[in-house]
């Protein structure tokens, strides 16, 4: 148990030591994004009756966050670690399968729920945002944490060069993540698009999280939480089974 | 006695390379083993299946009789691995980096031992500075370091001596002889032939991917028991008649005859001398393991 312990407060550890990269900045960003949308469609588009599209977005932006930097810190991790050759001191370990797996993965959670705790607290200042059901909230922004951070994982241990983890990033993660629902109700759409947007599984992590606020969604939070939960255990499955087997780690 | 390490039939292949094929060997407990090969024998493959780092096709490999495929959490408890490769993690001081190393191996409040091992190696005034800032062989006594941090009763060291300065390289052989002496399995692969020779008990050699030679340091040194003979000659090549006597080891500029004994040196001046050959400079010495493993390697 001390053993993952430890490799999980290395990878918190590794992330704070540059939290103005991995936290702040990410921060940053969805300010900008809110800045600029809620500037632009404010009083143009109304998503869901009485909310106004400010408040509709921040969810949106934090949940956006969250994924983006959960997958960031498994992927970049590993891939670093395996590139430069360091992830030889944690495979020389006791540390089991499990512990390599679940130590990576929930110091991703700890990542991305950090920066969507930033996110809605920065933004808080400047929108009013309710919070109708926390609990969703909660549970959709650790499900959400815990897919991406596997994703992450899963194509930091298949990465062999940088290129490859920023190809997966920027023509799977950001795709996937824009075209969810983040700054639209997939409601807005035609029908096509929206039966189109249903296979998307980040779809039902923004939606669900986003009912946590308003107790209002496209589909019910306990669809999308099936849906995502299952998500999750598919990848983890092939996560461990990639580290079990060794799989471009043990060649 | 368990072994320290057992290996029976060890293979690995790449695609279509045999790293290792069927590999046998035991090391006991407490022995200084020397593991020599040139480069792309197999020696880090083979250390990287002991150590679990990679995957055998075929046979069974134990660390002090734990399986290092089914119980490998026990095998890799008992195994400290200094790699070849210069790696570090730049995120981290000297201290952070052994600290975490403690405690993947499940140690809390490891520090004492800690200290005693960055005083051992001349770190101790290293140990806040981050990784980054060190010298090349710092980071190698760092390396040597995380390997010993949960004491493991059997190191194993990829040639930890390469592009080591000569000063650097006698602490760590004091240091590494030391832990032999404690009774830790040493287990070192090294280019530097007359370090394995000072300081392995038994050798074994490894040429594409088998294992040639299994033997002590001393019984492999008898084999080739006779005397060296080298010289630089000038003015005419040499006779004929000797050249049955050349030595593996001869170059062009230089020519190293294998003598019985000292009785035959008077045979072949005499022969330089009817010849016309002139001799620049002449040494005589016994064969060492560089001999031994040239005069090996060079066999079909």
């Amino acid at each position: 148990m001390h053993g993952f312990l430890t490799l999980f407060y290395k990878e918190n550890l590794r992330f704070w030591k540059v939290g103005f990269q991995t936290v702040a900045a990410p921060i940053l960003t969805a300010m900008l994004y809110l800045l600029i949308f809620s500037h632009v469609l404010k009083g143009r588009v109304q998503v869901y009756e009485g909310v106004d599209y400010s408040s509709f977005l921040i969810p949106g932006l934090a949940m956006m966050s969250l994924l983006q930097n959960a997958f960031a810190n498994t992927s970049s991790s590993i891939a670093q670690s395996k590139i430069t050759g360091n992830i030889v001191f944690v495979l020389l370990t006791p540390l089991s399968n499990i512990e390599f797996f679940a130590a990576y993965v929930l110091a991703s959670c700890v990542r991305g729920l950090l920066v969507c705790l930033g996110v809605l607290c920065a933004t808080s200042l400047f929108v009013d945002l309710p919070l109708q059901q926390p609990i969703w909230v909660f549970v959709f922004a650790l499900l959400g944490a815990g897919l991406l951070g596997t994703l992450g994982m899963i194509a930091g241990i298949w990465a062999e060069k940088f290129d490859q983890i920023a190809a997966f990033q920027n023509f799977i993660i950001i795709p996937l993540t824009f075209l969810s629902g983040v700054f639209y109700s997939i409601h807005s759409l035609p029908e096509f698009w929206q039966q189109i947007s249903k296979l998307n599984p980040f779809f039902y992590m923004i939606d669900g999280f986003r009912y946590g606020f308003f107790g209002v969604s496209d589909v019910s939070p306990y669809y999308s939480a099936v849906i995502v939960g299952c998500a999750l255990l598919a990848l983890s499955f092939a996560a461990l089974l990639m580290i079990t087997r060794g799989y471009k780690l043990r060649a | 006695m368990l072994p320290a390490i057992e290996v029976r039939g060890a293979s690995k292949a790449y695609g279509s390379l045999q790293a290792l094929s069927s590999i046998d060997l035991e090391v006991g407990q407490g022995e200084f083993f020397g593991l020599l090969g040139p480069n792309g024998a197999g020696k880090t493959t083979l250390i990287s299946l002991i150590s679990g780092l990679a995957k055998a096709d075929t046979g069974v490999i134990r660390v002090m009789g734990h399986d290092v495929a089914v119980d490998y959490r026990h095998a890799r408890r008992c195994l400290g691995v200094v790699p070849q490769e210069l790696v570090f993690d730049p995120f981290f001081s000297v201290r952070e980096t052994l600290r975490l190393q403690s405690g993947y191996y499940g140690l809390r409040r490891n520090d004492d031992w800690i200290d005693e091992i960055l005083h051992h190696l001349d770190l101790s005034s290293k140990a806040d500075a981050n990784m980054r800032a060190l010298s090349g062989g710092m980071k190698r006594r760092v390396l040597v370091a995380q390997a010993l941090v949960h004491k493991p009763p059997v190191m194993i060291l990829d040639e930890p001596t390469a592009g080591v300065d000569v000063e650097l390289r006698q602490g760590l052989w004091h240091f590494i002889r030391k832990l032999n002496d404690d009774g830790h399995t040493i287990v070192l692969t090294t280019h530097y032939l007359e370090e394995a020779e000072s300081l392995c008990t038994r050798i074994g050699m490894l040429k594409q991917g088998q294992m040639v030679v299994l033997d002590t340091t001393q019984s492999l040194l008898k084999r080739f028991s006779g005397i060296n003979l080298r010289m630089r000659l000038v003015g005419e090549a040499l006779p004929d008649a000797l050249r049955p006597m050349l030595a593996a080891s001869s170059t062009d500029e230089e020519c190293v005859l294998s003598l019985r004994d000292y009785a035959q040196m008077e045979d072949v001046l005499a022969q330089l001398r009817e010849s016309g050959c002139d001799i620049a400079s002449m040494e005589l010495s016994q064969p060492d393991l560089e001999e031994v493993f040239v005069s090996i390697m060079r066999r079909d």
